[in-house]
């Protein structure tokens, strides 16, 4: 629909130039910035970032639903509220969920959100990607979640083992949903891995030196290319169970002599680096919000980014730890054990740094800053009992029970979740213009703290006493009914704060608007308004330290002591209240001249694509064939297409010589800011270039 | 990596005076001419061949076979990285990405053979 | 994931007047990016480091399950089938195509575009005989009784060699993109990088056989 309404009478070509132009000669490009359909075609790394947190906490909702269910099953001992074959779609589809669909895209959304504003640059190295990864994400949520009706969900874990995995013991087309689905969101994740690490690398701004960039932009980078190198490797073990299901192939039919040990290491090669895909970013988001609130730079920030980088490495020698209890010899469970309780070391050091930044620092406790010191405490709760894991002997009394749930919801609910709200409250006037409720934060902050405690604090006790995880039911008798309650209160107390939460948000647009600085933040994000215009910045940024906006404001003086300048300038128009204290308007720029990369329907018509296909393998081929089609289609068109499109925005300088403008389009996806240090030629703006000393 | 932000801009100059013989130099190094491409083909082709030929000759390398083909296919490996691939004249840091993930993988896929061939 | 790579390398805009390469002197294809290097080629080289895990998981399968002793397996064991006469002269094939890629862009950057389209074409042509070769080998080892789901080492073999093959479609397709590209005259001379880009993804695919014909192939059980 949102593509014939634009339409525009089929032109007969003459053979030439215009064919180029509008490849399948049927529909003009989209150019609008506003309304609804730009949704669907936009590349702004902005406008995807927030798709990207709305479907994410779109489907934590869906996947703390499924956490209720079986929390409620879990309520009393002989449970009646779900039959055994349901609870094991919903503990697989909860951690599914919670891992693929919520965490690894909300830290997607502050990536995209993120890194471009706090490395100056105006957006991703490759925004049609970007796009096209958010909606191959989508598309590949939904369909995994299409398998609830269509004759039942994946039900065999998050870590989905063989043989298991098998048609034989499962013999729905549940995980044939899950290999395709994840397939789907890994390609969503690997060409979102691509786009950031290019960004990260290429699109800095002048000045932006590798040890300049903030620390979130540090730690997404890290965790980029642990997505790089980790998702070809479940991306294997997905083809290989696909095959296995789809086409007879014995790869885990144990029958044939397959050795189901060849999943867990392929698996656990990738799930541990995973772990740490999802914790880093978060890491990173702390380490921007404490220094915020205790009014102090980061202490450490080296020690900061190395040990990012050590975690990085690191994260890929201990996988075999969570096999300790499958069968693997005693040198390599040695080794494993070894090697897991030193990546302890790095993690500790990040600890120690944020505390170190807490230490006599000017606190306030906005909410942002009460979940990352919610994060500093609670995660060092989980590393602890992961230290514990790392212990073989040990570990072989905590496997698959409750401890070890206790031990990753500490890490992941505690570490990411938390790390993840914090950011929320904390970019939230710079993404929408307005705070979210710091009373109601608070409140949501409490009941979320204590919920989180009271759920998976008695998981700890119950797992010790040998309560199995995954499993339905547990008789009476065996001491695990009051934690077992509680757990599950808990659980509806989280959900509470959640709905708080949303009550904030919905709330929160009558709240007044922030302006472009609110917390006197460190970092360039804060540089220019709320929200940012398309373009980033109008100015464009140099950055001569790190916390380049920090250094903008502030110098020191006789004693070494902050004092803020008498005069700084915003790197975009930002609103009259913004300019209270010594802040600027920035001046003579005009930003009619700044090309940005111009909106595509290509990226989604590919993604449509993918789920066609893993329909098509499911049940007819000729859905895939139209599927690949599309795909194919897509490709051809999206190559054909100019990322910027010349006939957009010329209304204003007609001054090109139409020989021209393709390569125009071309720079600007090569070059973000770039497109205004002068090197764009006739396009460039007029913005200062100094490389190492601070704009004026 | 960080050296790269400096060199960046002298290299933007750097291509734009040399234009289309820009072939003929890049960072310093000369790149290599359609003969010298051919003659690595030729290299590569006979180490092809001798590894056909000592797979044939199997007897009589004994122990030696799996070392022998296995030097001569890192050999054959790199030289294509190296001068098809132009890593040799083109910047360290794709050298280091692509080094990454080669040993990445190699680390990890033998380390879990490992496990399952002998503890 | 082939989509990660068409669309990576994806040339943008056009260029009207390829045909008149001195026009573009001008708009010299300098990379104004923090590292100098351009997106495109990084993306693609990061691309292929991930691809290197890809590649070893699989290989890895197919040497933890040929070396596995399977007490009554049914089918022949891989092994036993292969002709080796014929996949040298298949890998010897590959292995050519690495050349005539290099020499295309040669060609290109030296502006000299017939040349470069013939070297093109050759390549697509040279990988697609390689791809005719995996066919029939396939089908010589599927009479002999070795289908897809026979025994581990089949499923191994074929999902590994499949994979590879499909890689190097994948690449003639690309190939045949760039030929048609060229004719139409849209590989002007900045673009010549795009050349570059596919000819890396098409090198890697080499490499990769590189492997596997010693690793599979020759190296006996
Ligand atoms: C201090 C660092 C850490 C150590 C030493 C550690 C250690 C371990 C060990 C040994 C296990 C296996 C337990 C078993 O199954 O018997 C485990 C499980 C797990 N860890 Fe950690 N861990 C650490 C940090 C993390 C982090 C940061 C995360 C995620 C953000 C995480 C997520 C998980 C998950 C999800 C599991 C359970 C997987 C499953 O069985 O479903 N861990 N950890
Ligand atoms: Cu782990």
């Amino acid at each position: 629909m949102a593509l014939t309404e634009e339409r525009t009478p089929l032109e007969l070509t003459t053979g030439e130039e215009s064919v180029v132009e509008k490849p399948l000669g049927a529909f003009t490009r989209p150019s609008s910035n506003e309304g609804w359909r730009s949704w669907l075609t936009t590349v702004d790394h902005k406008k995807i970032g927030i798709l990207y947190g709305a479907t994410a906490m779109a489907f934590f909702a869906i996947g703390g639903l499924e956490a209720l269910l079986i929390r409620a099953q879990l309520a009393q001992p002989n449970g009646q509220v779900l039959s055994p074959e349901i609870y094991n779609q919903m503990f697989t589809m909860h951690g599914t969920t919670m891992v693929f669909l919520v965490i690894m895209p909300m830290l997607a959304a502050f990536s995209n959100y993120l890194i471009p504003l706090m490395i100056g640059a105006r957006d991703v190295a490759f925004p049609r990607l970007n796009a096209f990864s958010y909606w191959v994400f989508l598309f590949g949520g939904l369909f995994l979640y299409s398998s609830f009706f269509l004759g039942g969900a994946p039900d065999n874990g998050w870590f989905n083992y063989a043989p298991n995995s098998g048609v034989a013991y499962s013999p729905g087309h549940g995980i044939d949903f899950w290999t395709l689905g994840l397939q789907i969101t890994g390609i969503a994740s690997l060409v979102g891995a691509v786009n950031l690490i290019v960004t990260c690398l290429n699109m800095r701004a002048p000045g932006m030196t590798l040890l300049r960039m903030p620390v979130f932009v540090w730690m997404a980078l890290v965790a980029q290319f642990l997505l790089l190198f980790a998702i070809p490797v479940i991306t294997v073990a997905l083809f290989l169970l696909m095959f296995d299901r789809l086409f007879g192939a014995n790869f885990f039919n144990v029958e044939a002599g397959a050795d189901p040990l060849l999943w867990q290491h392929l698996f656990w090669i990738f799930g541990h680096p995973e772990v740490y895909i999802l914790i880093l970013p978060a890491f990173g988001i702390v380490s921007e919000v404490i220094p915020a609130f205790a009014r102090k730079p980061l202490f450490g920030y080296p020690f900061m980014v190395f040990s990012g980088i050590a975690i990085g490495f690191m994260g890929w020698g201990v996988w075999a730890h969570h096999m300790f209890a499958s069968g693997v010899g005693p040198v390599s469970v040695a080794a494993f054990s070894l090697s897991t309780m030193f990546i302890a070391v790095p993690t500790g050091v990040k600890i120690f740094n944020w505390i170190g930044t807490l230490w006599r620092g000017k606190l306030t406790f906005t909410v942002a800053m009460l979940f990352a010191v919610g994060l500093v405490s609670q995660f060092t709760i989980g590393g602890l009992s992961g230290v514990m894991h790392s212990v073989a002997p040990h570990d072989t009394q905590q496997t698959d029970t409750y401890f070890v749930v206790a031990h990753f919801h500490y890490v992941l609910f505690g570490g990411s979740m938390f790390g993840i709200f914090s950011g929320v409250y904390y970019w939230w006037p710079k993404i929408f213009g307005h705070k979210l409720s710091e009373g109601i934060g608070k409140l949501h902050f409490w009941v979320m703290f204590a919920g989180f405690n009271l759920t998976f604090a008695p998981m700890h006790i119950v797992g010790l006493q040998g309560q199995p995880r995954r499993t339905a039911t547990y008789p009476e008798g065996m001491g695990w009914d009051l934690m077992n309650l509680l757990s599950t209160i808990g659980s509806f107390l989280i959900a509470l704060s959640f709905l708080i939460w949303v009550y904030n948000v919905v709330r929160s647009r009558k709240n007044p608007h922030a302006g472009a600085d609110p917390w006197d933040g460190r970092t360039l994000e804060w540089a220019t308004s709320s929200p940012p215009p398309v373009h980033n910045f109008d100015l464009e940024p140099t950055a001569g330290h790190l916390d380049e906006w920090w250094h903008q404001k502030y110098e020191e003086n006789e004693d070494g002591r902050p004092v803020r300048r008498e005069e700084f300038t915003y790197l975009s128009q930002v609103d009259e209240p913004s300019l209270s204290r010594g802040g600027r308007q920035p001046e003579g720029v005009d930003v009619s001249k700044i090309h940005l990369p111009s909106p595509s329907y290509w990226p989604i018509v590919i993604a449509l694509g993918l789920p066609l296909v893993g329909y098509g393998l499911l049940y007819t081929y000729w859905l895939a064939a139209l599927g690949g089609l599309l795909i194919i289609g897509g490709i051809v068109g999206l190559g054909l297409e100019p990322s910027v499109d010349p006939e957009a925005g010329h209304d204003e300088h007609d001054d090109h010589d139409p020989g021209h403008e393709p390569d125009d389009g071309q720079e600007a996806e090569l070059v973000a800011v770039g497109a205004g240090d002068g090197a764009a030629g006739p396009d460039g703006t007029t913005a200062a270039t100094t490389t190492d000393s601070e704009p004026t | 990596m960080s050296d790269q932000t400096l060199t960046g801009e002298a290299q933007q100059e750097h291509e734009a005076q040399t234009e289309h013989e820009a072939q003929t130099e890049h960072e310093g190094r000369a790149h290599p001419s359609d003969r010298n491409y051919v003659g690595i083909a030729l290299i590569l082709a006979v180490l092809t061949a001798l590894e056909v030929v000592s797979f044939y000759v199997e007897e009589q390398l004994g122990a030696l076979l799996v070392p022998a083909l296995m030097i001569m296919m890192i050999v054959k490996f790199a030289i294509v990285v190296m001068w098809f691939m132009h890593l040799r004249f083109d910047s360290n840091l794709f050298t280091r990405v692509f080094v990454s993930g080669l040993v990445l993988a190699i680390t990890v896929y033998v380390g879990a053979l490992m496990t399952f061939r002998f503890w | 994931m082939s989509v990660s790579e068409q669309t990576a390398m994806a040339p943008t805009g056009s260029a009207p007047d390829a045909d008149d390469h001195i026009a573009h002197d001008a708009a010299a294809p300098a990379h104004h990016t923090s590292t100098g290097l351009s997106n495109e080629k990084l993306g693609m080289w990061l691309f292929l480091g991930s691809e290197c895990l890809l590649f070893g998981g699989l290989i890895s399968a197919f040497l933890l399950y040929r070396s596995k002793d399977v007490e009554g397996m049914t089918g022949p064991a891989v092994g036993d089938l292969y002709d080796i006469p014929f996949t040298s002269v298949s890998s010897f094939v590959l292995l050519m195509s690495s050349l005539t890629m290099v020499l295309s862009l040669s060609a290109i950057q030296r502006a000299d575009h017939r040349r470069a389209r013939t070297w093109m074409l050759t390549t697509a042509m040279l990988g697609a005989s390689f791809v005719a070769g995996q066919v029939y080998e396939f089908t010589a080892f599927v009479r002999e009784g070795l289908g897809y789901t026979t025994n581990l080492q089949s499923s191994a073999f074929y999902t590994l060699t499949g994979f590879h093959g499909v890689h190097v479609t994948i690449g003639i397709l690309m190939l045949v993109s760039l030929f048609v590209m060229s004719l139409r005259g849209r590989l002007s001379a900045e673009k010549t990088e795009t050349v570059e880009i596919v000819g890396l993804y098409w090198h890697f695919v080499d490499i990769v056989w590189i492997i596997i014909f010693t690793l599979i192939y020759l190296i006996p059980a």
